[in-house]
């Protein structure tokens, strides 16, 4: 065991292609059995934060250590112990599915019969031992998906770091993946997420930072960055007129006017609700628990990004 | 140079469990083509041909085109795998990608990439020299060594496509290298007629192409001949041309694959 605490140690990380800086200083700690996450827009940097934790993007500036290491100087014990599981789907096309496994337990130096061992394991872990001699090809976007992080704990990684792991998938497949990660997260495996769906980095994440333009929003636990930026409930008013408008102003409430729709933020709002709902309720007037995802939208904003 | 071990011959493996999937296909071009070409060339052309003189001897046509059949041989195999086969791989397949995650570095994976390829020219020449030999037009036991000829010239043309491969934006650029260079030599290198009957400007230049001297050393080995000087430049030329450019290739590669 290393000394130090922290799995992932980053220090005024900064990661620039020409002119462009994608991530520009930050820092940050993943402590060791727990899962962080990474959430931002597209563009934010996430991907490029985590590409130089994995040792395949060099850092243009500030120190990242990994297990106390620095990535830069030990690359290939770093990577020996990290498990990564890309945006992209990277597996091997021209060979079978538990030969993908094998195969890649090879780049590790992992020797034959441990090899085939972890394969099946793996493959039984992941509800794939009924396709192991298939193609990859022939796989479903959710098996490939759960072959790729199959795939990455081959090495029985220290730390897995997933990019975006559920995208695309269907919302069974998405589960299925959500349980997994969870059993791992429950073994004491440390976990590196980048994600922009809302639940999954609630339902997945002990601690997360909140990225955009390459710089760190907020940092913390989904429920007390839930309480911290949002409050318990949300009233959401659709069509609201003049005088509601009026009233959220002059009671100094935090809300967002978006035109159609007006959401309005708190800590206690039973009272308020009921107060709102029936003096100025219009159109439809719903109250219902704050999620992540209003926190990530008022810190982000609601402009597209391309 | 330093970051790259023994580990290379783990992506050696990852191609050559794909190759052994797909044996018969990878088996029948090196089967085929010296037949075809026996056929039409030693066989038709030869009618009009007759023998020519190689470096003073004369040699049936057969004997001439057969040792050049095994360095174009050579030569395809080497850089058709490291352009087409190494640039789907790293670029629509994303395997490079995925073996960077592991302790393998860039460097290993293409010293991988560019060996296979070389090995895989071996593999053809073997089978292209088996059938050669059934018309008794290579000598043995000096055409044994056209096997470790085939391993050097696989890696100065494997490096050669590799460099390619880390230069091109997309596939449909190798048509270029493949017309301005690879035509070209299969040509003018040496291979269906004698560099001796050209005027002397072009006999120069066909020095300066890699496929002239890949078929210098496979006569020299197929007909037991090293008299000429031709033979020990021949040699240094390949050796030289493969030492520059397998780091350049890797250096190339280096800077497109890590960013």
């Amino acid at each position: 065991m290393e000394s130090t605490q922290s799995a992932i140690e980053a220090r005024e990380l900064t990661k620039t292609f020409g002119a462009l800086t994608a991530v520009s200083s930050i820092s940050f700690d993943v402590r060791r059995g727990e899962c962080f996450g990474i959430l931002g827009p597209n563009g934010a940097g996430k991907t490029s934060t985590i590409r130089m934790v994995y040792g395949l993007s060099p850092r243009s500036g500030g120190t990242l250590r990994v297990f106390g290491r620095d990535i830069a100087d030990h690359p290939r014990s770093i990577k020996a112990e990290i498990g990564v599981c890309p945006q992209e789907n990277n597996l091997d096309p021209d060979i079978t599915v538990i030969q993908n496994l094998e195969v890649y337990a090879r780049y590790f130096y992992i020797p034959g019969t441990i090899a085939r061992q972890r394969a099946l394991a793996l493959l039984a872990f992941m509800s794939l031992e009924h396709r192991r001699d298939a193609k990859v090809t022939d796989l479903s976007g959710g098996m490939m998906r759960r072959l790729i992080i199959a795939r990455a704990l081959i090495n029985e990684p220290e730390l897995l770091i997933l990019d975006e792991p559920t995208t695309g998938l269907d919302p069974q497949s998405r589960h299925q993946v959500w349980e997994r990660l969870n059993e791992l997260r429950n073994d004491g495996m440390t976990m590196l997420l980048t994600t922009h769906y809302m639940d999954e980095a609630a339902r997945l994440c002990d601690r997360l930072i909140i990225m955009d333009q390459g710089k760190i929003l907020v940092e913390g636990k989904p429920a007390d960055l839930i309480r911290e930026y949002v409050g318990r409930h949300v009233i959401e008013v659709s069509e609201p007129g003049e005088e509601l408008r009026n009233h959220v102003r002059t009671a100094r409430l935090s809300y967002e006017d978006l035109g159609h729709l007006l959401i309005i933020y708190g800590h206690d709002h039973d009272q308020l609700y009921h107060e709102i709902s029936s003096r100025y309720c219009r159109g439809g007037c719903i109250l219902r628990m704050a999620t992540l995802e209003d926190v990530f939208l008022k810190l982000t904003g609601r402009g597209l990004r391309e | 140079m330093k970051s790259i071990s023994w580990r290379f011959l783990q992506v050696w493996q990852r191609n050559f469990i794909v190759y052994r999937r797909t044996w018969l296909v990878s088996f029948l071009p090196p089967l085929l083509e010296p037949l075809f070409y026996l056929l039409a060339f030693g066989v038709g052309m030869s009618v009009l041909i007759g023998s020519l003189h190689y470096e003073g001897t004369p040699v049936s046509y057969a004997k001439f085109i057969a040792p050049a059949l095994i360095a174009i041989n050579i030569m395809s195999n080497a850089f058709y795998e490291n352009t087409y086969a190494s640039f789907v791989r790293m670029y629509y397949q994303k395997t490079f990608d995925a073996m960077m995650a592991t302790p393998l570095t860039v460097g290993e994976i293409i010293a991988g990439e560019i060996v296979w390829g070389a090995t895989k020219a071996v593999f053809a020449t073997a089978i292209m020299m088996t059938v050669i030999s059934f018309f008794g037009l290579i000598r043995y036991p000096d055409g044994l060594l056209l096997i470790p000829l085939a391993f050097l010239g696989g890696l100065a043309f494997g490096a050669m496509g590799m460099l390619f491969t880390a230069v091109v934006p997309h596939i449909e650029l190798f048509n270029l290298p493949i017309f301005l260079f690879i035509t070209p030599m299969f040509l003018f290198g040496g291979t269906f007629f004698p560099l001796e009957n050209l005027p002397i400007w072009a006999r120069q230049f066909a020095l300066v192409l890699p496929l002239t001297h890949l078929v210098n050393l496979c006569r020299a080995f197929s007909y037991g001949a090293y008299g000429g000087s031709l033979f020990v430049m021949s040699f240094f030329y390949l050796a030289g041309l493969t030492l520059i450019l397998f780091p350049l290739a890797i250096h190339k590669m280096h800077r497109r694959l890590i960013k």
